[in-house]
């Protein structure tokens, strides 16, 4: 109930799907094509998810993420629908697989490095214990001292 | 508690990881600079799904007023020799670029088949009859249903199918000189063999 009082509290936000012919009539349904069109790339300008994008392409893949959602099919289905006909691409979210392990790693590996970096610093700052004066600086030191 | 002389490793390390680092990334940018001027790498480019596997199950009817066979998915297999499959529009200007290698390749008798995407029969036909006509199938995907199942994200859009009737090669975009002289030409020789 919770989920529908929200869902139907949703106002059309600016992005480009403004076209009210375009949306389900249902607001449930329609809310979990936008999520799970949101999640999809437009492939004609790619940076865009087929939600934001005004493209052609896009407009026909958001009907069809909403033939399907309202055909009953489950996220699941409806993003590999178009997993199998566009690849990995699609997704704006790549899976994680050997060929995207760096790209997903890459976080991880760059605040490792910054930490080890930072370790290292510190320690290094922490480390030198000036050695000693020997007797022959003393002497000097000393020497210095006595001169006006 | 004084410490000893530093590592000469661990200075050598500090001074050489980075340089090392820099080093693969240039060399990486190099490798990435090189394919976008050969054309190999393109980081627009949408690799295809269906590489390997066959096209999507369809039926497509001719545009209205064709005389060319229509085309459908039993179409693509079994076939004497590798065909093409071209996404093309009338509206399409790199469509009108790619042209000419089309009919060159029909003159070497490669059947290339039409799909004319999200186009009105009467532009595509006309299209053919102004520029002269490639193909010896024509089909018509006026809602642009078929060309999603394909992976298709723009025209002109070209895929080749060899003779079991698997997907071997996608080129988006226009086919060029270039392109038949690097890819298609070597492609074609070996699914003919």
């Amino acid at each position: 109930m919770a989920l529908l009082l929200l869902a139907g509290g949703w106002t059309a936000p600016a992005w480009a799907l403004s076209d009210p012919a375009e949306q389900l009539p249902d607001a449930a349904q329609e809310q979990r094509a936008r999520v799970i069109g949101r999640e999809l790339r437009c492939l004609v300008c790619q940076n865009q998810s087929i939600e934001d994008s005004d493209a052609d392409l896009a407009r026909d893949l958001r009907r069809i993420v909403r033939e399907q959602v309202a055909a009953g099919r489950s996220d699941e289905q409806v993003m590999a629908f178009l997993h199998d006909r566009y690849g990995d691409f699609v997704l704006l979210r790549p899976p994680f697989t050997a060929g995207t392990a760096l790209l997903w790693a890459t976080p991880v590996l760059a605040l490792g490095g910054g930490a080890l970096l930072v370790l290292g610093l510190r320690r290094r700052r922490a480390a030198p214990v000036p050695a000693a004066l020997t007797a022959a600086e003393q002497a000097r030191l000393a020497e210095l001292d006595r001169m006006p | 508690m004084s410490e000893a002389a530093p590592n000469p490793w661990r200075r050598r390390a500090l001074l050489g990881l980075p340089l090392l680092a820099a080093g693969g990334a240039g060399l990486g940018f190099w490798a990435m600079l090189r394919g976008l001027g050969t054309g190999s790498y393109d980081p627009h480019g949408v690799p295809s799904a269906l590489l390997g596997k066959a096209p999507p199950d369809f039926a497509l009817p001719a545009p209205a007023g064709s005389e060319l066979p229509a085309l459908a998915a039993s179409d693509l297999h079994g076939l004497a020799r590798p065909v093409l499959v071209n996404f093309f529009a009338s509206w399409c200007v790199p469509c009108v670029i790619e042209h000419p290698q089309l009919m060159a390749l029909k003159r070497q008798g490669v059947p290339v088949f039409g799909v004319a995407y999200k186009d009105k029969p009467a532009d595509a036909l006309g299209f053919i009859a102004r520029r002269g006509n490639p193909y010896t199938r024509l089909a018509a995907d006026e809602p642009g249903r078929v060309a999603i199942d394909w992976g298709v994200y723009g025209v002109p859009e070209s895929y080749l199918i060899d003779r079991q009737g698997i997907i071997r090669w996608r080129w988006a975009g226009p086919i060029t000189e270039d392109t038949v002289a690097a890819d298609l030409g070597p492609l074609l020789r070996r699914y003919s063999a």
